[in-house]
């Protein structure tokens, strides 16, 4: 399982990245905005994407919108982690095709919970 | 040069009366050809004042119809201001935590230590066959004690070191609020800058920065970074929490 990491905050990268260990999964990258993480997708490889929204160039949402254009990366499950917290934005995400939706300040536990449950549904749905 | 020459030809007539006035002792004579020698430039400056006025009342009115200046020292200085209080609350906080996790995990640390140097000595006596049967069965008292003690106090250790990661994300937090000052502040000197501008000689029509039209359009949707108590963020529709996200995603059919 390789996780994509995007932040622009390379502490909040560090404290997730501690946190997907803690959890069990070592393997992870980042990036630290839209711009550079599609890239890095579309290069292959990665099986779940952890996106904050406010960053700069290329925002988090866009990123999304980008994720689910493309015919490779269009199934990718998608974790966003952000501090917006307007109720339209969320709406936004959840129209876009977010699998989940997070926001900060979060504690260990509401990670795991709702990785789990996208693992879940993923599951659910063969 | 028509004009140029019958005003030279009238002032040269003006001048040789007021000569021939001066020389006669006219005085209130001699007064009103010199107003009347001066008076064309008079005409002149009080033209060019008038102009002068008028364009200083159409960039003040501009300059005031344009400015985001007013609102900014309005409204977003003391927003600004309020975000930055809660920069500092939360460092604060932030802060507090890291140090009571730290005041709690260092005696669980010092203590842990202590005990197993503790063990290490009595063992090193046993190795060396110096233990009593008494001191033996003590030993293996103690041994138990400390391994059941120390699984409980490491976990508790762990616990505390990821209230120490968790306490960190007040830098991502902070930062985006103080970003979003950052940028004001960038405004308010755009806005200074055409004040400047519009009070120096040349009289230039301010170009004062604006919000450009697709930007007020898209900010709904775009990133705002945490909201903050006491400030513009208040009239928004947010969320208070996670389980609130929960509710409405739910709503959704999530």
């Amino acid at each position: 399982m390789k996780i994509l990491i995007v932040d622009d905050f390379s502490t909040m990268r560090r404290i997730i990245k501690n946190l997907l260990r803690e959890l069990g999964f070592s393997n992870t990258s980042e990036a630290d905005d839209g711009s550079t993480a599609l890239p890095m997708l579309k290069s292959g490889g990665f099986d779940f994407l952890i996106t904050d929204w406010n960053m700069p160039n290329m925002e988090g949402i866009a990123l999304l919108k980008a994720v689910r254009a493309d015919p490779m990366l269009k199934s990718l499950p998608v974790l966003m982690v952000t501090a917006e917290a307007k109720r339209d934005q969320i709406v936004e995400a959840a129209q876009a095709g977010v699998n989940g939706y997070i926001v900060k300040p979060f504690t260990a536990e509401t990670l795991k919970e709702k990785i789990d449950k996208i693992f879940e549904r993923l599951d659910a749905q063969g | 040069m028509d004009n140029d020459e019958e005003r030279l030809s009238l002032q040269l007539d003006l001048a040789r009366r007021l000569v021939e006035q001066l020389e006669a002792g006219d005085r209130a004579g001699a007064d009103e050809s010199i107003r009347q020698l001066r008076l064309p430039y008079e005409r002149e400056l009080f033209e060019e004042l008038g102009k002068l006025t008028r364009d200083l009342h159409e960039a003040l009115n501009s300059f005031r119809g344009d400015s985001r200046l007013i609102e900014l020292t309005r409204d977003e200085i003391p927003d600004a201001k309020e975000r930055l209080n809660y920069v500092v609350s939360m460092t604060e906080q932030a802060t507090h935590r890291t140090l009571n996790a730290l005041d709690e995990s260092m005696p669980i640390a010092e203590s842990l230590h202590d005990r197993s140097a503790t063990l290490h000595e009595q063992w090193s006596r046993f190795r060396n066959r110096e233990l009593s049967v008494d001191e033996f069965r003590e030993l293996a008292r103690e041994l138990d004690d400390f391994l059941t003690q120390s699984g409980q106090e490491t976990e508790r250790l762990k616990s505390l070191m990821s209230e120490i990661l968790m306490a960190q994300d007040y830098q991502d937090l902070t930062g985006q609020i103080i970003r979003r000052v950052i940028r004001l502040v960038h405004e308010v000197e755009e806005n200074l800058v055409g004040l400047i501008r519009l009070s120096s000689a040349r009289m230039e029509l301010p170009k004062v920065a604006k919000a450009s039209p697709d930007e007020t359009e898209a900010s709904e949707i775009r990133g705002h970074g945490p909201i903050v108590p006491n400030t513009q963020d208040a009239g928004a529709d947010v969320v208070s929490g996670q389980d609130d996200v929960d509710a409405l995603l739910s709503s959704l059919g999530f």
